[in-house]
């Protein structure tokens, strides 16, 4: 009954998807085919939105869409884009729309602060035409939430458990926008999906610009970081409001465009929101830890200037 | 609504799968709570729709909001970020 009032037949990400309830991810897809639209080709590696999307024989997606590996999503993306100009310039029949196709990755963290930053670092280097947005869930969470090079400090994960002697992840959260920024990039850029129109905004700027870009957006992941599927949301934006993920455009190496914040929140807030960081609060010596997060925080605010 | 793609279903080297198959997985079965949207306090700002991971809450034409009950998984995201507090989930019923 509800399949004519609903019209699901057009849309570029369909529901039927098996990502979690309040999946982060998930509303990334959405969004980053809002933003393209259908003459679009994605590049997938494995990860959680590979997984749920493509069951086969089914297909949440409505674009064109490539799964091949975990490692080379960006090779992949690199060479689809490069035969396409060249079938275009030889005036092969179908591929004379080069300049209109958007040639995307979409990769989860794992995919790309971890197994696939060779192949990234290779696609950006080489300068192909492609946009590499990476949502950013902060671990492995199709495998069962182990520590990827993107899990914040504090955080319990299955490989980075908190216990007696540990607190959780004690490595810092890889700075992956300046890697991308230190290719040479011409636009680089963070995204929280808290603030969908900055976005796809984002998108749509990444898009207009020639050669490689990247953008990384934040992705809560209900079971992973053990909140309330409703509350996705509302860690995105604490996440942003307490300087933990600021949001700013990187153009030609330079930084154009920053989320200011006024009165920036304290991290305990987003800690206390979710059960990766709850040890941090039970535990003597978790103090700590918690002032060391507020001093990353204080940190991005100046090294970013999100205070407004 | 697209073709069944279980029907005559082959394995072959590499696999080739029809855009919007998944169309046929009715999530709606995974909920324990649904929205339920109070039509009087709605502004429609459209929150709910930006927002949903599951493309399962629409403005029909006449400007309603309405969820989508064969896909929506009760996540809750639509209750929470409505600024008028016009959703509200309530508990499915066995």
């Amino acid at each position: 009954m509800n399949k004519d009032k609903f019209k699901h037949g057009e849309e570029l990400f369909c529901p039927g998807h098996r990502a979690c309830p309040g999946c982060g991810a998930a509303l990334t897809s959405k969004l980053v085919t809002e933003a393209t639209g259908p003459k679009t080709i994605l590049s997938m590696p494995t990860g959680c939105m590979e997984v749920t999307t493509t069951p086969y024989p089914e297909s949440a997606w409505g674009i064109s869409w490539i799964h091949n590996i975990f490692e080379n999503s960006a090779a992949v993306a690199g060479g689809i884009e490069t035969a396409y100009k060249s079938f275009s310039k030889r005036g092969k029949e179908g591929y004379m729309d080069y300049e209109d196709v958007n040639f995307v990755v979409l990769a989860g963290d794992g995919a790309t602060f971890d197994i696939g930053i060779r192949s990234l670092s290779g696609m950006m280097e080489r300068g192909h035409d492609v946009l590499y947005i990476c949502y950013d869930n902060e671990a492995y969470m199709n495998t069962g939430i182990q520590r990827s090079s993107s899990t914040p400090i504090g955080a319990a994960t299955t490989t980075s458990p908190a216990g007696k002697e540990s607190f959780g992840e004690n490595i810092h959260k890889k700075d992956m926008p300046s890697i991308a920024a230190a290719h040479g990039l011409r636009y680089v850029a963070t995204a929280s999906v808290a603030y969908p129109e900055d976005f796809k905004k984002k998108i749509n700027k990444a898009l207009e610009t020639e050669g490689p870009k990247y953008i990384q957006v934040f992705a809560p992941c209900p079971r992973g970081w053990k909140h309330e599927s409703k509350n996705t949301i509302d860690i995105a934006r604490l996440a942003v409001e307490t300087g933990l993920y600021p949001i700013f455009e990187l153009e030609d190496g330079q930084l154009t465009n920053v989320r200011k914040i006024k009165d920036r929140k304290p991290v305990e807030e987003y800690l206390k929101a979710q059960g990766r960081f709850k040890h941090l609060f039970k535990k003597d010596g978790g103090g700590e830890v918690v002032e060391n997060i507020q001093k990353i925080a204080d940190m991005n605010a100046e090294r970013i200037g999100i205070d407004k | 609504m697209t073709d069944d793609p279980y029907k005559n279903l082959k394995i072959s080297k590499g696999a080739v799968v029809k855009p919007r198959t998944s169309l046929v997985n009715k999530t709606g079965s995974w909920r324990s709570e649904r929205p339920v949207v109070d039509h009087e306090k709605c502004v429609a700002c459209g929150n709910c729709e930006k927002f949903c991971p599951d493309m399962a809450i629409k403005e029909t034409e006449e400007g309603k909001f309405e969820v989508d009950l064969d896909y929506c998984k009760g996540c809750g995201i639509c209750a929470e970020e409505c600024p008028v507090k016009a959703i509200i989930m309530k508990e499915e019923e066995k």
